[in-house]
């Protein structure tokens, strides 16, 4: 019983491991680019459109509804960040129904490193919208006491991030591992569709996380946009 | 006792204590924010998106506190530093 997929070495040449991890990232990745690379090949506006066209239609804009319902009102700029982390999270989560395969996001590495791109991206969006003084003013809310504590919570709340989802995703492969070998047949199964359901929730949880942090750095206490101070150019 | 015994026992009755104690209080608090929900969903039945996606999310939350806690008992059992340091000196010897 391994307790991350990152014990599956596939290829090891000197430091250089190729382990389970990276290669069923690399295959995620592979198969989220090109499907939609060859989805939207043939776009069109009019009444004939693919089965997939509509599909992809559906999960754009279902997305764009939430990260507006969280509160991210120009939610086009946001949603290319957003909307991946949680289309390469839902297919991590959603693929371990094929045989052989273990999600990457049961490794601490791939959270960690997503919640590391939260974490790079919340200040980044800050700045954007509200220039450097404003994002940084911004620490010093609502009083300059809680400078410190602003910052414990930056980052321990991306420490959250990557410990719930690792530890989600892990008990799920683990449960059924160890079912495996006390009960073997139908109850894994089930114990199976429990792991597509918390993974969904995760991946949802995940992204709904990252914009709720977005839309607190961005609109903190600035209800309307100001002009960008000279210091954001 | 050698130091080998101890790390194991210790370990494995602390990864023990902390599953059951780590997921009673959560599981008290998301039973407490199921509830309210319910209640509010049946008071205010057009509000339900809004209320079931706070709800999920909080409910995320709270359960993160008993993953943390799930976390920290399988690294005791499967990747103990400890019992790894031990391990490692005891082949030394």
């Amino acid at each position: 019983m391994h307790l991350s997929p990152d014990q599956i070495v596939f290829w090891q040449h000197g430091p250089f491991k190729l382990n389970a991890t990276i290669a069923y990232t690399w295959c995620l990745m592979l198969v989220l680019a090109a499907g939609s690379k060859l989805i939207t090949r043939t776009l069109s506006a009019g009444p004939e459109r693919s089965r997939w066209q509509d599909l992809l239609e559906i999960i754009v804009t279902g997305i764009t509804q939430q990260i507006e319902a969280v509160g991210l009102h120009r939610s086009r700029a946001y949603l290319p960040f957003l909307g991946t982390l949680f289309l390469f999270l839902a297919m991590a989560a959603l693929c371990t129904i094929i045989p052989g395969y273990e999600a990457p996001t049961a490794s601490l590495s791939t959270t960690a490193a997503l919640a590391l791109c939260v974490l790079a991206a919340v200040p980044l969006f800050g700045i954007l919208e509200q220039g450097v003084g404003g994002y940084l003013e911004s620490y010093l809310k609502p009083t300059f006491i809680m400078l410190p504590f602003n910052i414990i919570s930056e980052l321990s709340r991306t420490l959250a991030l990557a410990i719930r989802l690792f530890g989600n995703m892990m008990s799920g492969s683990m449960i059924v591992a160890i079912l495996l070998t006390i009960t073997p047949f139908f109850f894994p199964v089930v114990m199976t569709l429990l792991g597509l359901l918390t993974g969904i929730v995760q991946a949802y949880i995940f992204s709904v996380l990252a914009a709720v942090y977005i839309a607190a750095a961005t609109r903190d206490g600035a209800p309307e946009p100001k002009p960008g101070p000279a210091t954001a150019h | 006792m050698d130091s080998m015994t101890i790390i194991a026992v210790a370990s494995i009755v602390t990864a023990g204590i902390t599953t059951g104690f780590g997921v009673m209080a959560p599981a008290l608090g998301e039973g407490r924010a199921v509830a309210t929900a319910l209640s509010s969903l049946a008071q205010q039945p057009d509000a339900a998106a809004t209320i079931t996606r706070t709800l999920f999310v909080g409910l995320a939350m709270i359960e993160s506190t008993a993953i943390y806690c799930f976390v920290i008992s399988m690294i005791l059992i499967f990747a103990n530093p400890f019992w790894n340091s031990v391990i490692a000196h005891a082949g030394a010897k």
